[in-house]
């Protein structure tokens, strides 16, 4: 590998055959390229569902009824099902020890909402103190709600970033008065969402406060929980899984509801819905890998033809240096370093080229599903051993053909 | 120094065989000067190329300096050729993108030797063949019969124990050929065994002995006195 003679005549070849060699180049090159450039994309779409999956908790687990689709126990189809704190409660008696947070929600839909002069119509949501986890909520300003809130029916509300703005302009808000759907509700809290403006134009108050306000007694709009933390992923899926079938089946027992209903209950996992989403996502890397793989081996196959040009055009030379000693093995060994040598020269300017478009390029892509597109320094290592993979293997085939030339045949070649 | 016994060849030429070498045997000892003379097809090159382990023989034995040659693998092959044997050929086969002293050095490189080594080996040995000046020039910078003092550089390099010579002043004017065989006679002089195939009959007497071949068979082996090639330029400068 250090053989000064060897790299001597490595150079002295390529000299002589600089288009052919350029050309080979090229095809490494852009195979190359093309891998890195899709294995950035396919980072770039995983970075932009991670984002989607931001909003909430990754491993929340929301239960919300609807109206029966099939008779049950004499009952007709079309019944609407609403649940109530009795349901909650019995979800945290029989599953405490798995919950980590967890809370009933009820809440309304486009509450007007005043503070002096400015007005806006916001959802209202009554919650637990967990409510602000399960969100993945983040205070900027005060405090959540409390157990001391939903004890006294409390009123006062936790404000998203946007409603603040919309109402405060920058002002305090913390102490000041707002009034939704004409009850006065003291502002104790604003928070931020990774979720972004959609998030944010909601309003939180105590559970209790919003059950007594808008008269619904013990209802309840929907149930939010997340699990314990498990040690992998897997587990965590299955956990959920399981969790999420029990609560089902508890339901529908309580509410007469046949077991193969499917509009009544409905229940949204997100580590279910986040497992399709990184299974998809592993696919499409898959099948990046396919395509970017496929490229370079079209390149190896085009390095492979132009070095069997080459054994074909040195066989000559070749002959006479077996004729004067040389080992076969000295002879692959300089066939094999010609090739790896220009696969690897090609393919690092197509790794250097990729990357510093994905530089340039990377940040200027805005949309949903792709964000941030990069490889990692694991990737381009990769791509680097392949490069050095693909290049013996394009030398492999003429070095043998090379090394079997007989000298006699060798020198008879005109 | 080297002992060839019934020694056979033939060569597959689509369906029918073509039967070269019907059962050589000759010995040639140290220091012997031998030139193998034949028409063309006469079988002299395959001879060469047997002795030279360029090729195989079907049949028979072959002995190099009390080695047996047979059913060598690539390997021992090649390190026989760069140990005992030095090549000159007819059309020089000289590496023509290395300078006359990289070529020279060559056979040491595949030895093994380190380079300021080889170069100085190397250089010595051009200096030999009176080609120092000219050690840094390309083949195609050179005569015929510089590129073939080259080739004989080359094949003496690595000090082999016997020198072949196919045809060596074949590619070569009648002035430039006694200027090679002269050469090749010094380094006999000094106890070199050569081996020489040629056709031409002036260059077979400036060996010391005449192998003749026809039709794969040896017709007649004789020792001559050897022409110098030093008179025999001289006498035919003075016909000019």
């Amino acid at each position: 590998m250090f053989n000064v003679e060897r790299w001597q005549e490595i150079f002295e070849t390529i000299r002589k055959n600089k288009l052919r060699t350029f050309l080979t180049g090229v095809s490494v090159a852009s195979g190359i390229f093309i891998l890195v450039i899709l294995l950035a994309i396919g980072q770039g779409m995983q970075n932009g569902v991670a984002k989607e999956f931001e909003d909430d908790a990754a491993n929340r687990i929301s239960v919300w009824t609807g109206v029966t689709s099939e008779s049950f126990k004499g009952l007709n189809p079309g019944r609407r099902i609403q649940m109530d704190n009795s349901d909650y409660e019995m979800a945290e008696r029989k599953n405490g020890d798995e919950l980590e947070f967890k809370s009933g929600v009820y809440s309304v839909w486009g509450g007007l909402t005043t503070y002096g002069k400015e007005n806006g119509s916001y959802r209202i949501e009554g919650v637990r103190g967990d409510y602000q986890f399960l969100e993945n909520a983040s205070l900027t300003q005060g405090r959540f709600i409390n157990t001391s809130d939903l004890q006294n029916f409390e009123k006062v509300a936790v404000i998203g970033n946007r409603v603040y703005q919309d109402l405060f302009k920058q002002k305090k808000a913390i102490g000041e008065y707002i009034e939704i759907t004409g009850v006065k509700f003291k502002v104790v809290g604003v928070y931020t969402d990774p979720g972004g403006e959609r998030e944010e134009t909601r309003i939180f108050i105590p559970l209790t406060t919003s059950q007594r306000v808008y008269n619904a007694g013990s209802d309840l709009r929907s149930l939010v929980f997340t699990l314990k933390p498990q040690s992998n992923f897997n587990k965590a899926l299955k956990a959920s899984e399981a969790f999420s079938a029990q609560l089902e089946n508890d339901l529908k027992t309580r509410h007469s509801i046949s077991p193969t209903d499917e509009r009544a209950v409905n229940i949204n996992n997100s580590l279910e819905n986040a497992k399709r989403f990184y299974d998809l996502m592993d696919m499409i890397r898959w099948f990046f890998w396919g395509v970017g793989i496929c490229t370079i081996i079209a390149g190896v196959v085009g390095v492979s033809n132009i070095m069997l040009i080459i054994v074909k055009e040195r066989t000559k030379e070749i002959g006479v240096r077996k004729a004067i000693g040389a080992q076969p093995l000295s002879i692959i060994g300089m066939i094999l370093h010609e090739s790896i040598f220009v696969t690897a020269i090609a393919g690092f300017f197509g790794l250097i080229f990729s990357l510093f478009l994905l530089e340039i390029v990377g940040p200027l892509i805005e949309t949903d599903y792709i964000r941030n597109p990069s490889v990692d320094f694991g990737v381009a290592i990769t791509t680097v051993v392949i490069l050095v993979v693909a290049g013996a293997l394009a030398g492999f085939f003429p070095a043998r053909r090379a090394a079997k030339i007989k000298p006699i045949v060798a020198l008879r070649d005109e | 120094m080297i002992e060839i016994k019934d020694l056979h060849k033939s060569y597959k030429m689509g369906a029918n065989s073509l039967h070269v070498l019907k059962g050589i045997n000759f010995t040639v000892a140290e220091g012997e000067m031998v030139s193998i003379m034949g028409s063309s097809g006469s079988g002299k090159s395959t001879l060469l190329n047997i002795l030279g382990m360029l090729d195989e023989a079907d049949e028979g034995s072959y002995t190099l300096d009390g080695k047996p040659i047979k059913n060598l693998n690539e390997k021992i092959a090649a390190k026989y050729r760069n140990q005992f044997l030095g090549f000159v050929f007819q059309s020089f086969n000289l590496i023509n993108y290395k300078s006359a002293l990289d070529n020279v050095s060559m056979p040491l490189y595949y030895q093994g030797v380190k380079r300021n080594i080889r170069t100085e080996k190397a250089l010595h040995y051009l200096e030999k063949v009176g080609l120092a000046d000219w050690a840094t020039h390309l083949p195609n910078e050179l005569s015929g019969g510089q590129k073939q003092r080259v080739a004989i550089a080359r094949a003496l390099a690595s000090n082999p124990k016997v020198l072949l010579a196919d045809e060596p002043t074949g590619a070569l004017d009648t002035k430039t050929s006694y200027e090679v065989m002269e050469l090749i006679q010094g380094i006999n002089d000094e106890g070199k065994t050569i081996l020489c195939v040629t056709h031409e009959d002036d260059i077979a007497h400036m060996c010391k002995r005449i192998v003749n071949l026809k039709d794969g068979v040896i017709i007649d082996d004789s020792e001559v006195t050897q022409v110098r090639a030093a008179t025999a330029y001289k006498k035919a400068m003075q016909h000019v």
